[in-house]
């Protein structure tokens, strides 16, 4: 009996150990949960349902090779459905009932806005998917934006377009400004305003019309009739094809025409719209320019055309894919840098640091907008119809702005 | 600034699309003017009779408009199938107001949900000849994206209405939206004229759909954009009466484009909404139902 005694409460403690031992191996081994919001349902789902793909071979890359810290990523993920009353209680259940290690945004202003309260109160960074101007009013120094809109995004976005303007001869003298009347457009036109001013265009036409508008012609005819040089559109995608296909039926005489139009940057758009593109000058963020040939881009683009295939979603995705794997690419050099999850060392690991990314490189400035401005002015070129290929390689979408990543001269005046 | 030719373009871009308008209610004037149903996934019916389109027009090359005619049996079918749902769950024990509505409520997402699952949330465009081309008619510019549906639109109402006021089974629908008591006196089965008549509102959605996609792009939540403006136009009509409802329809398309070349597009929804109100006020029981 005395014997058995230290044997039982040997045995008792040798399976303690081991228990703890087990426990602490599978502590080590415990997924990182990153959480988020995105639409997958409603308006914007064509671009979340994208943007997921591209994060899901983000979150494969980074398993096969070994996981962040020691341990595989984990996604955990609501539909918001294009709502944006529904971010916030997505965000809550994320960090209170989930308890995920790290949050990055959903994609959209409209999506993004909504959730920086949220993560503001529990100090956590945000990388941020496509949110055109949201930390101009949240001021928050965690909050980290992919899209190149630049360190003043609403100036910034149209930028290229009236710089291009301002350099033709001979010098545009008028504008019309023509907005959705929705968060992006309308921020999207008021940088136009600042930058029609900056350059001395005067402004004849400046109106926004609701996104539930059937018919576009009115509207192209009612510019028409101002006789601008110059039209810029801050639209969404279906808003972006009546306008397009309204310029031709109407015969808009502008000398240029585009510039903030959602909805030219997607493939199926592109193909059915066809030669009506020619000559059109829109923004874009990243086009198969052999200027903008990133290291990684195109393997990452094959691998998501490949994923992309059946699913109902972009078939290129040059648009939106390679920013959403590049804002993983920034969480994970990232934590990988500063060996933690440490909030505050994250940030500013994010502030001082120059990310490599599919994208190229990306520097944040203090308000967590890339420091620079990339917002690309592409112009299409030769399109032919009813072809999708045309736009997987160069040559369709030339690239006038900015300078560094030029790949060919404008064609203007504007004419189809 | 008010041009003749600026002047004249709006009236006739308002009344192309007061026409497609016309071809999406028509549907709702049945069944939510003449059947008291409110059937709020009309639109994701037109959705539905959209992607319709979009299918046979991308495998096949066959014009949307044709794809949308060819479709209208079928879809005619789904309306008599969804009416006997309806009718045996809600209307034949009186729960057809509120439970009614969620009903149908529920559809419209089901459609929703069944289209993303389906096909994806892509934008669906379709290919015809005269998409994105135009004919002028002296300083009028009409394009054939808006003068084909009007057209159609024209035919779709016009066959809808002499069919409801010149054959029997058009009357008896008449008849059991004024009296249902009065036609089974008569020796009619209300529920069968019904159920027909919701089948012909389900089957207006496959050409009002494929209407829908000539004009622009289409992705499954678009129709939600509709509900409010087709229950308006049936309201304005006078529930029930179809050429009240193409009178509406073309009122508010024209309202919309003149007000979006003249004063500006955002304002076109609320006077448009401002016009209904008005005349509901003059005239509570629309510009052509009975007082």
């Amino acid at each position: 009996m005395v014997g058995s005694a230290p044997r039982s409460l040997l045995r008792t403690l040798s399976i303690a150990l081991a228990s703890a031992a087990f426990a602490g191996s599978a502590a080590a081994a415990a997924p990182l949960k990153i959480g988020f919001s995105m639409a997958l349902t409603g308006g914007l789902a064509g671009a979340g349902k994208a943007a997921l793909i591209a994060m899901e071979i983000w979150r494969d890359d980074v398993n096969k090779k070994g996981g962040l810290l020691g341990r595989q990523v984990e996604f955990v993920y609501y539909d918001d459905a294009t709502q944006p009353a529904k971010v916030p209680g997505i965000y809550t259940k994320l960090l209170n009932v989930d308890k995920v290690d790290l949050v990055v945004s959903s994609y959209g202003t409209n999506e993004i806005a909504p959730a920086m309260p949220i993560v503001m109160r529990k100090k956590l960074v945000f990388p941020s998917l496509f949110g055109l101007a949201v930390n101009d009013q949240f001021k928050y120094n965690r909050y980290f934006q992919i899209m190149p809109a630049g360190p003043e995004p609403k100036v910034d976005w149209s930028r290229g377009f009236f710089d291009l303007a301002a350099e033709q001869k001979p010098k545009p003298k008028t504008v019309a400004i023509v907005a959705a009347d929705a968060e992006f457009p309308i921020n999207a036109a008021a940088g136009a305003r600042k930058n029609a001013q900056r350059h001395g265009f005067k402004v004849v036409y400046d109106k926004t019309y609701p996104p539930s508008t059937t018919d576009y012609t009115p509207i192209v005819r009612a510019i028409e009739a101002t006789k601008p040089d110059l039209v810029y559109v801050a639209s969404y995608p279906p808003d972006s094809v009546g306008m397009v296909k309204a310029a031709h039926e109407v015969g808009l005489k502008a000398k240029m025409f585009g510039g903030g139009m959602v909805g030219l940057q997607f493939a199926a758009i592109q193909k059915n719209l066809g030669p009506l593109l020619n000559n059109v000058i829109n923004y874009d963020f990243w086009v198969p320019e052999s200027t903008l040939d990133f290291p990684g881009v195109k393997e990452f683009l094959a691998r998501y055309q490949e994923e992309a295939k059946g699913k109902g979603v972009d078939p290129l995705g040059h648009y939106l894919p390679p920013f959403a794997y590049a804002y993983l690419q920034v969480l994970e050099q990232s934590v990988n840098s500063v060996k933690s999850l440490d909030q505050a060392k994250l940030a500013a690991h994010m502030h001082k640091t120059t990310f490599d990314t599919v994208v190229g490189k990306v520097k944040f400035g203090s308000n967590g907008e890339w420091a620079k401005t990339r917002v690309l002015m592409v112009q299409f070129r030769d399109v032919q119809p009813d072809n999708l290929e045309q736009f997987a390689g160069p040559g369709k979408r030339i690239v006038l702005y900015p300078k560094n990543w030029k790949s060919g001269d404008i064609v203007f005046p504007y004419k189809q | 600034m008010i041009s003749a030719d600026l002047f004249s373009n709006a009236v006739v871009s308002g009344i192309l699309l007061g026409g497609f308008y016309a071809a999406v209610a028509v549907g709702l004037a049945i069944t939510f003017g003449q059947l008291d149903i409110v059937n709020i996934a009309h639109p994701a019916f037109v959705i539905v009779g959209s992607y319709t389109a979009w299918i046979i027009n991308t495998r096949t090359g066959l014009d949307p408009v044709l794809a949308g005619i060819l479709v209208t049996p079928i879809f005619f079918l789904v309306g008599v199938a969804i009416y006997r749902i309806y009718y045996a769950a809600f209307e034949r024990t009186g729960q057809e107001s509120l439970s009614g509505l969620a009903f149908f409520f529920g559809l419209m997402f089901i459609i929703e949900v069944t289209l993303i699952l389906v096909y994806g949330v892509d934008y669906r465009l379709v290919n015809a000849a005269y998409i994105g081309e135009s004919i002028d008619i002296g300083f009028v510019g009409i394009p054939y994206r808006m003068l084909v549906p009007f057209i159609v639109a024209v035919l779709l109402t016009g066959g809808v209405y002499l069919y409801l006021s010149r054959t029997f089974t058009g009357r008896a629908i008449l008849a059991v939206a004024q009296d249902r008591l009065a036609l089974q006196l008569m020796g009619a089965d209300p529920v069968r004229v019904k159920q027909f008549a919701f089948g012909l509102a389900i089957a207006t959605t496959a050409i009002a759909g494929s209407l829908l996609i000539i004009i622009g792009p289409v992705e499954p939540s678009v129709g939600r954009l509709y509900i409010g403006r087709v229950f308006a136009i049936v309201v304005l009509a006078g529930m029930g009466s179809i050429p009240g409802m193409v009178v509406a329809a073309l009122i508010i398309g024209v309202v919309e484009t003149m007000v979006g070349t003249f004063m500006g597009p955002s304002w076109s929804p609320a006077v448009s909404f401002g016009v209904l109100l008005l005349t509901l006020a003059v005239r509570p029981a629309g510009l052509f139902g009975r007082q």
